[in-house]
């Protein structure tokens, strides 16, 4: 009697689990481990800079990308020069990513004619469970070559600048993503010697999605007063708006810097907002691959 | 007691007895060709699962597992179109039709029939395969269309030009029997 008793229980059991198609289903998902892929957070910004700070993002290995950086001059010119749009500064830079995680890159800048070449590496990445934010040490370095009659003296050591920036952001939600950024700028050469070669600054950005393809962003650097006494220096406060379409990504901007590399918009930011020196500009990147299909 | 004993090894027999295929590393990759551009989605880390006694399927993949030719693609199929943050896993589940002898080695056509999950929506599916019996182990492959709309995954107008209307999808797992 229990005999059979067990036996129909067995045979119950058994056509329960399979009454099912789902059954083979879950049984494939309790297989699957829960590290199979470590949840890596990609996309913690669309494009490689906030507004004028770099971002922790980069071009994917042998991704290659162009960028045209475009600031008209200050909306307080006013009507005569039809709110900053008479004149432009302009910067272009091609960065390239050797692997996913290290990109180089090349830049020229119209303001002071000056040249530059930069590396981002991407130390730490954020995944989930594991790694709490990623982070990207940036490096660059200057160069104007800009003629001054009046000032001989410019050697060409005189005329580099160098940044390093650790760059950690930490993306909250997919719409989400914040970043903070110590900049430490080093200057070969200073006005007077009541400047500091070296400053320190503090940029803090942020990025908020508004539909899947666009984002506001935001950024502020804040240099700590007494490092540059012969000039005035404002914090550089940036406004932008990302728009991503494929391989391009627009930004539109406001910003109080005209410069759009280190040493210029961290420590040469002439403008305030209070004064209405507002620049408009445009950041605009094209990614092309060379990866072999 | 012994009885008991009995039964029970006769049910472990009985469960090995069922005639299930496994793999961990299947391969499932989507295609798109347009003038202006081509894109290739492949992911072979799909797990699959084949009854052969009940003639069920069933297959479950991570979104984030399939890889593009270019970076910035994987990147905008994550975020902006498949939204593997929110919805991580694609599955599929069903049954087959035609007869599949797994003693005998050899080809047989099939009608695969079922429903697949991909982007939180789920959709009847039915298209035809092939399973090869291949002394312990099953290939199952597979060639249909599936069209992006379907699932709710919009093409803005912008890239429209460079993304096809209907994804080629290829199926191609190779299950091995579980003892």
């Amino acid at each position: 009697m229990t005999k059979n008793i067990i036996t129909c229980l067995i045979l119950l059991i058994n056509s329960v689990a399979f009454s099912q198609d789902t059954t083979l289903l879950k049984q494939l998902e309790d297989s699957m481990p829960q590290q199979l892929h470590q949840d890596v957070s990609a996309g913690t910004f669309k494009a490689t800079q906030i507004i004028n700070t770099p971002t922790v993002e980069s071009p994917g290995k042998n991704g290659l990308q162009f960028l045209i950086m475009h600031r008209f001059g200050r909306i307080n010119e006013g009507a005569y020069a039809l709110w900053g749009l008479d004149n432009a500064t302009i910067r272009f830079g091609l960065d390239y990513g050797i692997s996913n995680r290290f990109s180089i890159g090349v830049g020229r800048s119209s303001l002071d004619k000056t040249y530059d070449g930069s590396f981002k590496w991407k130390m730490l990445q954020q995944t989930k469970g594991r790694m709490p934010l990623t982070a990207s040490l940036y490096g660059l370095m200057t160069y104007t070559t800009l003629k001054y009659d009046d000032k001989p003296y410019l050697t060409s050591k005189h005329r580099i600048a160098y940044v390093t920036q650790l760059l950690m952001a930490r993306k909250f939600s997919s719409r989400l993503s914040f970043q903070l950024s110590p900049s430490w700028i080093h200057f070969n050469l200073v006005p007077t010697p009541e400047d500091q070669n070296d400053l320190f600054a503090l940029g803090i950005g942020g990025r908020m999605k508004i539909t899947k393809r666009t984002s506001f962003n935001a950024e502020y650097n804040y240099l700590p007063t007494g490092q540059i006494s012969s000039t005035i220096v404002h914090h550089s406060v940036s406004f932008g708006f990302d728009i991503e379409t494929g391989g391009h990504v627009f930004q539109l901007v406001f910003t109080n810097s005209e410069g759009m590399i280190g040493p210029y918009y961290l420590a040469k930011t002439s403008g305030s907002w209070g004064d209405g020196d507002i620049f408009f500009g445009f950041n605009i990147s094209r990614a092309f691959s060379f990866k072999k299909r | 007691m012994k009885n008991l004993a009995l039964l029970l090894l006769l049910f472990l027999y009985n469960e090995s007895g069922a005639q299930t295929f496994l793999t961990r590393n299947g391969f499932i990759g989507f295609y798109s060709k347009t003038p202006l551009e081509d894109i290739r989605a492949e992911n072979k880390q799909t797990y699959g699962m084949i009854d052969a006694t009940k003639k069920n399927i069933a297959f479950t993949l991570l979104v984030k597992g399939f890889t593009f030719q270019k970076q910035l693609m994987q990147t905008h199929f994550n975020e902006n179109y498949a939204e593997s943050d929110r919805y991580p896993k694609a599955n599929f589940v069903g049954t087959y039709s035609g007869d599949v002898d797994v003693s005998k080695n050899g080809i047989y056509p099939v009608v695969v029939k079922g429903q697949l999950t991909f982007h939180g929506v789920t959709k009847d599916l039915e298209v035809p395969a092939s399973i090869e019996v291949q002394d312990e182990a099953l290939i199952g492959k597979s060639e249909f269309k599936l069209i992006p709309a379907d699932f709710d995954i919009e093409i803005p107008s912008i890239v429209r030009e460079k993304i096809a209307q209907q994804m080629d999808v290829r199926v191609n797992v190779k299950c091995n029997k579980i003892k």
